[in-house]
């Protein structure tokens, strides 16, 4: 069944963005992961206008976090305070990214900018998260692993300090707000929610208890999203509704598929897994910056008004 | 005095021999949530007092054409080992969508004058004045602008396939593809001898997103902000309501 998307002013197969969305639910179940990194560029190949894919994006992000937020609400795992200095830097973030994204797709660059922007991020991360998990493997082969000792780091010794009680810590708030401010941007330019950025920041630049890691990082991402959305519908009207819930609806079933698949793996195995997809998309994605493409020229879009 | 100069009008101008009747198989096309593109037939019957001309070939040209609007086009080029834009050619006008049905070889029964008159071919519909001082070969850029288009079935060139009856009834069948640009569609027909065109007609097919497309649309660009609310308070219902479908279903 051809559905056209009323702004992305395209017709699509609206099973294949139901099973567009199943997958990468299923994957994001799986993994624990928020999917917009997948999804993103799954949507760039299916011919969906990148500024479309990234605004749209932002809803899928607030819809999906949206239970997983209010889980860890009920079970205390939220650490408010830190939450909202990270809100904050997010927000900061969020406004100066969508500023980028609307300069450089003036300039016709906004492809060339997310594309590289998901190259080296998923690139870096997938590569940390790839030795890591082979680490942990051997580690867990050899002993009962070892747990990491926290450091006394640079963090420690800024000015501004603050007690996030939740969190058991007392440090500087600019380490989280420059945090913040990253993912903010991230979410922006990317459309993806941050949290494997913010994840691995808040453990080991932070130095946050892993178990309040997720609900507070869920609690900024939801807020950043929002925001993201809203600012790409004013000021770029590329918000598709139409396309959201079709995702959004492929995306929920498959999470209930995935997390049902997730538990009966083992964690080491799951994270080394996630790597491999995750450097094999950022792959894909540096391929088709670095081979000379079939068609050179493109049709901007001034054309469409 | 008018009277006058209305009789040198009449006489200034020539009673056409040969003159177009057009129907359209429909008057409108509206774009609607399954729309997956449109089939439109033209149909019409050339009107004449005198018995046929045989010394010529009667020969009929269709076009139709979506909204003209301004194009930017942009080139790649590998810098830095990457392939990213760097020219940028801003054609000034080209139709979102033009299709020419002929009942032979453009070539053959349209001379250059004429084309260049009527704009009827697919490079004479687009206009390009200045292209900058830097890029030097601006005219591949509206050749790409071709290409592209005639890929995705936007720019169509079907010559030989406007059936046409007794010099006297004509019929085209034309296939306008989903991702149509929405405004006002000319339809032009036109009849030509020995590459020369004696008659023309045009006729407006409006082409409008309706019902859901056009409201979900209007709002997207009229009232963003509430667009926006909207947009995440139906994704956060379609979330909730699809898991909690999915729990029911599984008890």
């Amino acid at each position: 069944m051809q559905i056209y998307l009323p702004i992305a002013e395209v017709s699509v197969n609206a099973f294949l963005l139901l099973g567009l969305g199943g997958l990468v639910g299923v994957l994001s179940g799986m993994f624990g992961v928020g999917g917009g990194f997948l999804m993103t560029p799954l949507l760039f190949f299916i011919g969906i206008p990148p500024a479309v894919a990234v605004a749209t994006q932002g809803t899928q992000i607030v819809a999906s976090s949206l239970s997983g937020v209010l889980a860890h609400l009920r079970r205390k795992t939220v650490d408010l305070r830190m939450g909202t200095v990270l809100l904050i830097g997010g927000l900061f973030g969020a406004a100066l990214g969508v500023v980028v994204f609307n300069y450089l797709k003036a300039m016709g660059q906004v492809d060339l900018l997310v594309k590289l922007c998901y190259v080296l991020f998923l690139g870096v991360v997938g590569a940390l998260m790839f030795f890591e998990s082979l680490r942990a493997i051997r580690r867990s082969r050899r002993t009962g692993g070892v747990p990491l000792r926290r450091k006394h780091t640079w963090v420690h010794s800024l000015p501004f300090k603050m007690k996030f009680r939740v969190s058991g810590l007392y440090i500087s708030v600019i380490p989280p707000l420059l945090v913040g401010v990253l993912v903010g941007i991230l979410a922006a330019i990317m459309g993806v929610g941050g949290g494997f950025i913010m994840v691995p920041a808040m453990i080991y630049l932070l130095g946050m208890p892993t178990k309040v890691v997720v609900g507070t990082s869920l609690f900024q991402i939801i807020f950043v999203s929002a925001f993201t959305t809203m600012l790409h519908a004013t000021t770029n009207f590329t918000v598709d509704i139409a396309l959201a819930v079709l995702l959004l609806i492929g995306g929920v079933i498959g999470a209930q598929i995935g997390t049902r698949i997730g538990v009966k793996m083992k964690a080491e195995q799951l994270r080394i897994w996630l790597a491999i997809m995750v450097l094999v998309v950022s792959g894909k994605l540096a391929i088709d910056l670095l081979v000379m493409p079939s068609e050179l020229f493109s049709i901007g879009e001034s054309g469409h008004s | 005095m008018i009277r006058l100069f209305a009789l040198m009008i009449v006489l200034a101008l020539p009673a056409k021999a040969e003159e177009v009747v057009l129907g359209l198989s429909q008057n409108a096309v509206a774009i609607t949530a399954t729309f997956d593109g449109s089939d439109i037939l033209l149909f019409g019957a050339v009107k004449r007092e005198s018995p046929i001309d045989l010394a010529s070939d009667l020969e009929v040209i269709i076009t139709i054409a979506g909204p003209s609007l301004p194009v930017t086009m942009r080139r790649k080029d590998r810098r830095l080992g990457i392939w990213i834009n760097t020219d940028v050619v801003e054609v000034d006008a080209a139709p979102s969508f033009y299709a020419v049905a002929t009942t032979a070889p453009l070539q053959d029964i349209l001379g250059d004058v004429e084309d260049l008159r009527y704009k009827i071919s697919i490079p004479r519909a687009i206009r390009s004045v200045g292209a900058p001082m830097n890029v030097a070969d601006a005219e591949k850029f509206t050749e790409a602008l071709i290409r592209i288009r005639s890929g995705n079935d936007l720019y169509q060139v079907r010559e030989g396939v406007v059936d046409f009856e007794e010099s006297t009834l004509f019929s085209a069948a034309f296939r306008l593809p989903a991702s149509l640009t929405e405004g006002d569609y000319l339809a032009r027909i036109y009849l030509t001898r020995n590459g020369i065109v004696v008659d023309d007609y045009e006729a407006i097919i409006p082409v409008e997103k309706v019902g859901l497309e056009r409201w979900l649309y209007n709002l997207a660009h009229e009232q963003p902000l509430l667009y926006g609310l909207m947009s995440l308070a139906i994704a956060i219902a379609a979330g909730w309501g699809a898991s909690a479908i999915f729990t029911a279903l599984r008890r």
